[in-house]
């Protein structure tokens, strides 16, 4: 007899397969699809990247941030200088905009890593904020009424979709694929034993400022990547629209209701906002007030969320980052 | 040189307010390690339930306290017995999540049942009336009204906790809930007549919110953002420091506006970012986090 360590599932194997087939499908989406269809799809790209680093900050570094739109919409303004006032390739401005919000990270966190728990969310929203209010006063780029991004108009319609599109699928499929790579390194162990316990963690040698300082770094690129890719799509730039704190609370429902800690939660919830955004539009203020109370009575009742649910009665693990203990008899 | 005196003169009138924005805040999270994200939304709640009693009928504020006041106290207790209570724990986030829903929630029936509009509540006419002091040099009486409240429940929280029986009780299970319980303290009433009295502050500081300035359903995030700054400028633990820190925010903002009128909530973070940056323990620090 003979033990061995397990890290994949069948039913990983089979996730996998599906994956690739579903991306490989949506990939040929612009030869067929109508615009709207695009943009639903870029807007779906967005949130479900934004949910995989909000993920990664909270339901594994600990780190609840409620300041992401700030990073999202440092993004947004860097694609503006860059692209209309630097004249760089609008497109190639995307991975550009992560940079910049990674390198804007950088001095933040050493700010706001003073804050603990529900401390650091409110200071994280207060940098959003402030970002926000230096923007506004920033006539350079619309100061409060934003601006439209010029650089686009050279590109005829059909090719900026497709390729705004194309971009975003990268970007959705690098967030999940990216997250999952990193939570099955080294690190991500490091991450998971700081999720389970700080102390513990430290104990076996994990760099916890270390590890939490470069998850900060990791989500912040993530955001600005969103941030130029969804201004891409939508054409024009407002302080309101890119430094809004209706992005982190969308990516705290999508989180939370989807399940935190698992890198499948994000998937359903974004899917699961989606549905209910399109199905419920007409109904404006009422469909905020339904999303919130089922925030709450979900983090009350089922503080694991759906898929937490779900992985917990069936034993099912789509993207499994565990490392489980196998018998083999040989 | 007197425009100078003046600024900061309406800076600590305004940071009045802020203190009292921040004093439940403080004190939801000094009893129960609590972030309440919803804090200012239930201070425009409050300023709304006024506005509508106002609507409904023809009362002075001084009534309307009445009416207001047992609605928001009952439902403070109700929300941390009911639900707040049971998000308690070693984990952070369930408490910050539900906290961040109801915010939602609560901005959106307020736009709902009131409309997007900024409303007011009316004083009675003290509003526009002034105490001069010195030449030009004048401060509003409902302003100065603001800071005494301020002063009032700052030394009147400051009694409750450090002279009184239920004081006593807050600190203990402060400290230790499991050690208090075996001295016979319930701690989730306990919690609760601390979530009460955190709502008694937002009331009053939503009454006086709604006298100074109109509000509008989504201006709860903005209350938010500054009572947390007045509680971490002031340092954790002191009903004295909290005051401070409003008041250092609301000097800040009133020189920002003087430069320009784009300038002045941004000062006011940049002036919180500073001290987080060379005193991340507040001006008057007296317990750690």
């Amino acid at each position: 007899m003979a033990a061995s360590v397990e890290r994949a599932t069948r039913a990983s194997r089979i996730a996998g397969a599906v994956s690739v087939v579903t991306v490989l499908t949506l990939g040929t989406l612009p030869a067929w699809a109508d615009s709207s269809t695009l943009r639903l799809f870029v807007e779906f790209a967005c949130l479900l990247a934004l949910a995989q680093m909000w993920n990664l900050l909270a339901g594994y570094g600990g780190l609840v941030s409620v300041g992401q739109q700030g990073y999202l919409g440092i993004g947004g303004y860097a694609l503006v200088v860059l692209a209309d006032l630097g004249g760089l390739d609008p497109f190639a401005c995307v991975p550009i905009a992560g940079l910049v919000a990674a390198l804007v990270a950088v001095p933040v966190s050493k700010l706001v890593f003073r804050l603990h728990g529900g401390y650091f969310a409110i200071g994280t929203w207060v940098v959003a904020e402030s970002f926000r209010l230096i923007v506004s006063n920033a006539t350079i780029v619309g100061g409060g009424t934003g601006t439209s991004l010029t650089s686009m108009r050279e590109f005829p319609k059909a090719m900026r979709e497709s390729l705004t599109f194309w971009i975003a699928l990268v970007v959705a499929v690098g967030a999940v694929a990216g997250v999952y790579w990193l939570l099955r390194s080294r690190h991500g162990l490091a991450l998971t034993a700081i999720r389970d316990g700080e102390r513990a963690a430290a104990s076996q040698g994990v760099n916890i400022a270390a590890t939490k300082f470069w998850v900060y770094l990791v989500a912040a690129f993530g955001c600005g990547i969103v941030g130029a890719l969804y201004f891409l799509m939508n054409l024009r730039v407002s302080p309101d629209a890119a430094f809004g704190v209706s992005w982190t609370a969308f990516v705290i429902f999508i989180v939370v209701i989807g399940g935190i800690g698992t890198i499948e939660g994000p998937i359903i919830g974004t899917l699961l906002f989606f549905v209910l955004r399109e199905t419920l539009a007409d109904f404006g203020t009422w469909y905020l007030i339904v999303l919130g109370l089922v925030a709450v009575v979900v983090m009350v009742r089922f503080p694991r969320g759906l898929w937490g649910y779900v992985a917990a009665r069936f034993d099912l693990h789509l993207f499994p980052v565990r490392r489980r203990l196998a018998d083999r008899r040989t | 040189m007197i425009g100078w005196i003046d600024t900061v003169l309406q800076g600590v009138m305004l940071g009045g307010l802020y203190a009292l924005f921040a004093m439940g805040l403080a004190l939801m999270f000094g009893v129960m390690r609590l972030v309440n994200i919803a804090h200012g939304d239930f201070i425009v709640l409050a300023a709304f339930l006024a506005i509508g009693v106002a609507l409904g009928v023809q009362i002075t504020p001084a009534l309307i306290v009445l009416v207001v006041l047992p609605v928001m106290l009952a439902v403070g207790y109700g929300l941390q017995r009911g639900v707040l209570n049971r998000t308690l724990g070693k984990d952070i986030l369930p408490p910050l999540l539900v906290t961040f829903g109801l915010s939602i929630v609560i901005q959106n029936v307020l736009l709902e049942a009131f409309s997007a509009d900024s409303r007011s509540l009316s004083a009675g006419g003290i509003e526009t009336q002034s105490l001069r002091i010195a030449g030009d040099l004048a401060v509003g009486w409902l302003p100065l009204l603001t800071l005494v409240a301020a002063l009032a429940l700052a030394s009147g929280l400051e009694w409750l906790f450090g002279r009184t029986r239920l004081g006593r009780a807050f600190r203990a299970t402060s400290d230790d809930p499991e050690a208090a319980a075996l001295q016979g303290i319930d701690h989730r009433h306990v919690y609760a007549l601390a979530t009460a009295i955190a709502f008694g502050v937002v009331t009053v500081a939503g009454l006086f919110l709604a006298m100074r300035t109109t509000v509008a359903p989504s201006d709860g995030p903005a209350y938010l953002l500054y009572a947390f700054e007045a509680v971490i400028i002031g340092g954790l633990g002191s009903f004295w420091g909290t005051l401070v820190g409003g008041l250092v925010l609301g000097v800040a903002q009133g020189i920002g506006f003087r430069f320009d009128p784009g300038w002045g909530i941004l000062v006011g973070h940049l002036v919180f970012l500073a001290v987080l940056l060379v005193r991340p323990q507040g001006l008057f620090p007296r317990t750690r986090d």
